[in-house]
């Protein structure tokens, strides 16, 4: 059961092959044994998830189901959901119980989908690896002496292991694409503005964007269609139509121009990882498509641009946690500065703190020019040249993560090379451009991705282009043993 | 440029956090660390680029001025860690 596609279970819940209770229950038993192990859910929602089944069942039964009624999923614990614990992975938010719904917790209610739980992240989704977050790291279902990527890493960990048939996530630089790449998923961060950001917890405001994380490109357009959409509750969503995104998965691709920057396939890539990408690029050319090489020569400024702007925009964000209204309170506070700093101290880890640092810094006076301006400058420079490459291309491919998984504790003592993880999936976050990550093949028995970045709004062709690939190779369907 | 011990302290102080004494060492090390890779963008030309606040440079949205939000005090409240008839308490700021 847990192995079908959510095609399958749509028509396993309407035929009543299957109930939706007995299914929620099923999930929830694979969470029960094997959570343990991989630490992916801070919160298991067990009540809940069984009171939004039974409704679920019901609809089906009077036929008032849409078709994603019933069908169970794991929320990323960044988006706000009533009534349940919303921590984003901090110690700060360890007891806040979020007052109201994220947009797309809405959205996926409103479709009767069953909410397993919110799995584990780095802290306020600051981390590569998942080893910031205060309930300790998550581990790779494909090897459990390895991490799962981040900032995303407890979505990916579940659905690599089958815990939840699909799952949320959000990418600020990264974060749906680089653990989807570590643990053999399909992840979708679309254009900045197609999804809403009401009550995501925000990290750097001009970056977060929500997604699927998925089986295949096909679970990952069924749920784009219901994520997808005009808010007006987010001041920067985009007024315009959703597409259906599972109308053009079929499109041939003949004539497609997929664009391989050079700048991707050079130094600090694995070379196994260089073999597996070009592999897959490669069979794309019996589909029909043909292979362009292009150049993104700001592409070394991504990384130095976006730990300017992140940070700036975090610090400025995690202001609101300051030990009043809500979150994490130091004890006997001896003023009001003693309050804000020692509740501020006390309640974010590490590397929040470094990065609020930073922001701060960058951020104060004498030094705005300097660093938040030209940090502007440099990424409407990197914004250019996507916008030159697609002038010649229809999809740019390339490595998704340099590495595959990498060991715990690998990257912790040295903040740049953690930030390295990040170097071909950061760029797309800074032009706003969507990007996918696909499973590819395996090194040493550990995934790889492959990355397809398209232009704004062509979520639907990037979607198309990562099911036709699927319609020809079974990467995405391989499960690690211990997880069957 | 370089950040000590004294630049650490007055950052954290902007940033309201609290560090300890032991830890602002591998602080300094670490914040200059990320400033040295922050500097890359120095080696580029930007005049004349016009900084991009937004992917989409869309402007911000306007909205009539009116009511849309009901009263929520309470459950706002209800997660708050210290409140008193219906405001937030603070350590006293006014003598």
């Amino acid at each position: 059961m847990h192995n079908k596609s959510l095609p399958e279970l749509s028509t396993a819940l309407h035929s009543g092959e299957i109930s939706s209770v007995e299914l929620t229950q099923h999930y929830l038993d694979r969470i029960n044994t094997h959570n343990k192990t991989l630490n992916a859910f801070i919160s298991v929602t067990d009540d809940r998830a069984l009171e939004q089944a039974k409704v679920a069942d019901k609809m089906l039964a009077n036929k008032t189901a849409g078709t994603l009624t019933g069908i169970p999923l794991a929320h990323k614990d960044i988006f706000c959901t009533k009534g349940v614990r919303t921590s984003c992975g901090s110690k700060m938010l360890d007891k806040f119980v979020a007052p109201y719904d994220a947009t797309v917790v809405e959205k996926i209610d409103a479709a009767g989908m069953v909410t397993l739980g919110k799995t584990n992240m780095d802290e306020f989704a600051m981390g590569s690896s998942n080893e910031t977050s205060f309930y300790g790291a998550v581990k790779n279902p494909w090897d459990t002496d390895r991490v799962p990527g981040g900032s995303s890493g407890g979505s990916a960990a579940a659905m690599a292991a089958r815990l939840a048939p699909i799952a949320t996530g959000t990418d600020t630089g990264g974060s749906i694409r680089q653990p989807s790449s570590l643990c053999n998923l399909t992840g979708m961060k679309p254009t900045y503005g197609r999804i809403s950001r009401y009550g995501m917890i925000a990290f750097a405001s001009s970056l977060d964007q929500a997604g699927p994380m998925a089986n295949s490109a096909e679970d990952a357009a069924w749920l784009m269609n219901v994520m997808s959409g005009f808010d007006k509750r987010d001041s920067t969503s985009v007024e315009r139509d959703v597409p259906d995104y599972t109308a053009t998965l079929n499109d041939s691709l003949e004539g497609l121009t997929i664009g391989l920057p050079k700048e991707y396939f050079g130094e600090g890539l694995d070379p196994k990882v260089a073999a597996t990408v070009e592999a897959a690029i490669k069979s794309y050319e019996s589909m029909g498509a043909k292979l362009k090489e292009i150049t993104l020569p700001n592409t070394g400024l991504a990384i130095p641009t976006y730990y300017v702007v992140a940070p700036a925009e975090c610090s400025s964000n995690l202001s609101r946690m300051d030990g009043v209204r809500f979150g994490h309170r130091a004890e006997d506070p001896k003023d009001l500065l003693d309050l804000y700093t020692r509740s501020r101290g006390e309640g974010f880890g590490e590397e929040v703190k470094r990065r609020i640092m930073i922001g701060t810094y960058a951020l104060s006076a004498g030094y705005y020019d300097a660093y938040y301006l030209k940090a502007q400058q440099c990424r409407r420079l990197i914004s250019n040249d996507f916008q030159q490459a697609f002038k010649e291309v229809d999809v740019i491919m390339g490595p998704t993560a340099p590495t595959p998984a990498f060991r715990f504790g690998e990257k912790t003592d040295d903040p740049v090379a953690m930030y390295l993880e990040d170097i071909y999936t950061i760029n797309t976050n800074l032009a706003g451009i969507p990007g996918m990550s696909i499973p590819a093949g395996f090194v040493d028995g550990l995934p790889v991705g492959l990355q397809i970045i398209g232009n704004y709004f062509d979520e639907a062709r990037l979607l198309n282009v990562a099911h036709r690939y699927q319609q020809q190779t079974d990467w995405h369907k391989q499960t690690p043993d211990a997880f069957k | 440029m370089s950040l000590d011990k004294h630049d650490v302290e007055k950052i954290a102080h902007l940033a309201r956090l609290s560090i300890q004494e032991d830890d602002i060492p591998h602080y300094a090390r670490d914040l200059n660390n990320i400033l040295n890779l922050v500097e890359q963008m120095s080696a580029v030309d930007t005049n004349d680029i016009l900084p991009m606040a937004h992917p989409l440079d869309a402007h911000q949205r306007l909205r009539p001025d009116s009511v849309n939000e009901v009263d929520q005090r309470e459950a706002f409240q209800a997660i708050a860690p210290k409140t008193e008839a219906g405001v937030y308490l603070v350590p006293k700021v006014i003598e």
